[in-house]
């Protein structure tokens, strides 16, 4: 786990490891054969470079970095990803195949072989939990392991049974993850339980390190955007290393910030202008949804920076409110949606916002830093809550 | 005579969710069949207690694939409830909203959960990239992606892939197979849309958050109506709305259509001998709302019962005429059917065999059986497309006779998987049609003046009656089933498409519609049952719907509250 601080320093000494290892593995031939790769597919050396930055921006990683992903795609093999659906909807797979940086055929031709991933793959039963077997030991300690949805262990884990044997999803879980090189939980679900372990939580559901006792890294959200996954994913098959972690284990590069503190409607909040009804003036202009029950105060993630569905919108955007859904038990914690939360201890600004008369101005910005205070504070307070309950399950 | 052999398929793949099919095998033929739903999440007792207004995000969350249908059919339960109705610009918008639901759910659901059930990749790599120019072009003036230069790419493309000994999503595929019939070229093609589509679900899905917010779960959907309203006013927004439509068109048109115009075209066999359908009755609750009242006759997919085949009736729904059985689901209950609204559902798992296989004559699934005047029902787009045929509604009946005059075919013929594959080609066209019309009919209704798109309401101090939406999700007919006290549900129960298809037995011994539609099919290698994977793959099975929800309130069911 890395905090924010360390950042700068993970990033100098991880910008030597990859050095080091460029040297070994890259030449000038490499490079002609990559550029020769990608002719062929389609795409000029400047489409590449400039898809490079684009990563480089999106991970947040010093602009240093750039060159460096560059090269490491060029020597990469494709590394075998063995994908597992638990309790779920599927929809972390569908926003997975949302992708465009890169697209999701380049991905899963030219990046990584899905070994095993049961919406995707052609042959079904016996074939297939043959062909599971085999990789897992044909790739032992190489793969990548993806869990999607949450493990029920209730009464055993019989909500859930897979295979001609009829093996518990709580079985499986662990025999893959077991022999992999790194166990990734997409979703909600897979980090922190999800839908199904909403109050009372009839099947006993969990995420896959309360459950299994695991190393994981969480990329959480309802879906989470694909730019979250897809970009985690490259971080490691580029890199081999997982990203800097916040205290839920989620890379900081997409989880370290608030929704709130990159928000489009933000001034709104600032200024004191508020939707009070859906449908309202305010929502024709825009205004902040706090009132409507927002939750993008409490919810650390990187929706108002990337949006979703490449930038299309978002749901701020789209006039609703956050719902928090990358954060744990956010439907307990965060419900009812349309209201907002008392507990929370986020302030209102108290002012009649920009236009407000010069001499009021002060007070203003005296607010506003409270109430910012006073939201980090909140935030702060609901993250150290949310790794507590999840390391005493743990136990 | 050949021994009877018992095949166990687990997991069934390509499908949303966790499927095992169950056969007997004689003679290479199926004589019997049986299929079960492994997973139960329990979403029913969560809902208990819950704000209405969170109700649609969190039974939403039952499917990612058609992530909008139990957003937008629990949100209209919740205001039949209430007793209001959005304003017209919310109903286009959600319109809109659920056109690029349904053209998404098809075409993903064909190029990448059905299509290698009909194209055989070893195939595709022996093409000749000439004839298959020429093959595309019989059957598209203009067909989608097609030159000789771009086949030889896709060519060296799959090559590289199966070099590489990293087959990726084709591992294991039944390379091959007998039961494949395209000729290789028709398998490149089929195959290099496979790509493309890649590429269009993604236009889809944005399409989707233009007024959605985004895809999968999008987020602009409130109880009185819609929250995109910015958007709505935002002229450039419609016009991404309506480029994306042509873009879509295009595909559909050039790529899709003709594909499946292909494919009936080789498995016309297949196609007149109705393979792979077993059902007599079929259902449609009839979907978007043309009208504020939501009136049944003014929605733009039909509504009806169709029985015995006998295209020449419909009868009107009555959803009063709806139960469910769980003499053979892991559920405690009654040896009859229920009345969905009376049902009370606890979980009684009497697990497997010893070997691993299913108690056939006990308890051996997750999902319910449910039935209508105590019949086996198919729902999803067959059906929609066979009662808008019979009722003659809008132009499907065109549609559907020129799909069928092409290929020198009959009405009876649509009875078969090859039909159930077509009727959902169809039917995306007929959708995206609509979207057009929504559009318009937005423009219109802003130009006068109107953006409401709210309606207030109040919250009920009594119990509500049990009310129910009606609704169509892209694999079929969906019903909510809510009350309301206060700000709080106190019932709520589901009835989804895929319970219907993949229903066990009922308690009269009836084999649901999956189970029905795999009798007598071949499966010459019982390690590569395609046959099976072709039918049930053509049903679009949603797993993660039909055993997600089921009710757990035992409360006394109350007067009810009919919304047709």
């Amino acid at each position: 786990m890395t905090s924010s601080k360390d950042l700068q320093g993970y990033y100098e000494s991880l910008l030597k490891e990859v050095d080091e290892k460029l040297n070994d593995l890259y030449s000038k031939e490499t490079e002609e054969e990559f550029n020769q790769k990608l002719k062929e597919n389609g795409f000029s050396r400047r489409d590449f470079l400039k898809w490079a930055s684009f990563l480089t921006a999106t991970l947040m990683l010093p602009p240093a970095f750039e060159s460096r992903i560059a090269k490491a795609a060029a020597i990469k093999e494709r590394t075998p990803i063995i994908w597992l659906h638990m309790a779920e909807c599927t929809g972390c797979s569908e926003s997975f195949l949302r992708t465009r940086e890169p697209d999701i055929a380049t991905l899963i031709f030219e990046q990584v072989s899905l070994t095993y991933h049961d919406t995707l793959m052609m042959a079904s039963g016996e074939r297939v939990e043959k062909h599971l077997d085999e990789a897992i030991q044909r790739y032992k300690g190489k793969y990548i392991c993806i869990i999607e949805g949450a493990i029920p262990t209730k009464d055993g884990g019989i909500y859930l049974r897979v295979g001609s044997k009829g093996e518990t999803g709580l079985e499986r879980a662990k025999r893959v993850t077991k022999d992999a090189k790194v166990n990734l939980a997409f979703g909600t679900c897979a980090a922190f339980g999800g839908v199904q372990a909403a109050h009372p939580n009839p099947t006993g559901a969990k995420g896959v390190h309360d459950a299994l006792g695991i190393e994981i890294v969480n990329v959480p959200g309802c879906p989470p955007n694909s730019v979250n996954m897809v970009g985690t994913l490259l971080h490691i098959l580029l890199f081999d290393k997982i990203p800097p972690l916040d205290l839920l284990y989620r890379p900081l590069w997409a989880y370290g910030s608030r929704i709130h503190d990159y928000c489009e409607r933000r001034a709104h909040f600032d200024a004191g202008e508020f939707v009070e009804e859906w449908g309202d003036e305010g929502a024709k202009k825009g205004w902040c949804l706090y009132k409507m029950g927002c939750k993008g105060p409490l919810t650390y993630n990187n929706c108002s920076r990337y949006r979703f569905n490449q930038g299309t919108n978002w749901p701020i955007g789209a006039g609703h409110g956050c719902i928090g859904c990358s954060e744990p038990n956010f439907w307990d914690t965060m419900a009812p949606f349309e209201e907002p939360n008392d507990e929370s201890g986020i302030r209102i600004p108290a002012s009649k916002g920009v236009e407000a008369a010069s001499d009021e101005i002060g007070s203003f910005l005296a607010g506003a830093t409270a109430a910012a205070v006073g939201i980090h504070a909140a935030g702060s307070i609901i993250r150290a809550k949310a790794s507590k309950t999840s390391q005493k399950e743990s136990e | 005579m050949a021994e009877k052999k018992h095949v166990v398929i687990d997991p069934i793949t390509r499908i949303e969710g966790h499927l095992r099919i169950e056969i007997d095998v004689k003679d290479g033929k199926i004589e019997n069949s049986w299929s079960s739903g492994t997973l139960w999440r329990g979403i029913e007792p969560i809902l208990q207690g819950r704000d209405i207004r969170d109700a649609g995000l969190l039974v939403q969350r039952i499917c990612g694939v058609c992530t909008w249908a139990h957003y937008e059919a629990n949100t209209m339960s919740a205001e039949v409830a209430l007793g209001i109705r959005p304003p017209t610009n919310a109903r286009l918008v959600r319109n809109m909203i659920n056109a690029s639901q349904f053209m998404h759910d098809h075409i993903v659901h064909f190029y990448a959960l059905h299509s290698l059930d009909w194209a055989d990749v070893a195939g595709a790599l022996k093409a000749d990239p000439v004839r298959a120019n020429e093959l595309a072009h019989q059957f598209s003036k203009q067909p989608y992606n097609a030159s000789v230069e771009h086949y030889k790419e896709v060519i060296e493309k799959l090559k590289k892939f199966v070099a590489s000994g990293q087959l990726g999503p084709f591992s294991g595929a039944y390379l091959g197979n007998k039961l494949y019939k395209l000729p290789p070229e028709g398998d490149l093609i089929v195959i290099s849309h496979y790509l493309d589509a890649l590429y269009v679900q993604v236009i889809l899905a944005q399409m989707m958050a233009i007024y959605g917010a985004k895809n999968p779960h999008p987020q602009s959907l409130v109880v009185g109506g819609i929250t995109s309203v910015m958007d709505m006013l935002d002229a450039r927004r419609l016009g991404q709305y309506t480029s994306k439509l042509a873009e879509v068109g295009n595909f559909i048109q050039h790529a899709y259509l003709p594909d499946i115009d292909l494919i009936t075209h080789f498995y016309k066999d297949e196609f007149s001998e109705g393979w792979g359908c077993g059902s007599y009755n079929f259902l449609s609750y009839g979907g978007f709302p043309e009208t504020n009242d939501w009136k049944a006759e003014y929605r733009y997919l039909p509504q009806g019962v169709i029985y015995d085949r006998d295209l020449s009736r419909v009868e009107k729904v009555d959803e009063r005429h709806i139960t469910e059985s769980v003499v053979h689901s892991w559920y405690k209950g009654p040896n009859k059917g229920v009345y969905p609204g009376e049902e009370d559902t606890i979980p009684e798992y009497t697990g497997l065999n010893d070997d691993g296989t299913l108690k056939k004559d006990g308890k051996y699934s997750w999902i319910k059986a449910p039935r209508y005047k105590g019949k086996m029902m198919e729902v999803g787009p067959l059906s929609r497309m066979l009662v808008g045929y019979a009722l003659n509604h809008n132009n499907i009946r065109e549609l559907v006779d020129a799909y069928l005059s092409k290929h020198n075919a009959e009405p009876r013929q649509m009875f078969s998987t090859v039909g159930r594959t077509a009727a959902r080609a169809i039917e995306t066209f007929y959708i995206w049609y609509g979207a057009h019309k929504w559009a318009d009919d937005l423009v219109a209704n802003l130009k006068q003046g109107d953006e409401r798109t709210w309606t207030r309401f109040e919250y009920p101090e009594e119990e509500t009656n049990t009310s129910v939406a009606l609704y169509e999700a892209p694999r079929g007919s969906l019903a909510h089933f809510v009350r309301i006290k206060g700000k709080k549900v106190t019932h709520y129960q589901v009835v989804v498409p895929s319970t219907w298809n993949a229903s066990p037995r009922d308690e009269k011994g009836q084999r649901g519609a999956y189970e029905e539609s795999l009798i007598g099919l071949p499966v010459p290698d019982t390690e590569e049952p395609l046959e099976v994977l072709r039918t049930i793959h053509s049903f679009d099975p949603c797993l993660a719907c039909a055993v997600h929800i089921t009710d757990v309130d035992s409360g006394k069911i109350k007067k009810f509250k009919v919304e047709v």
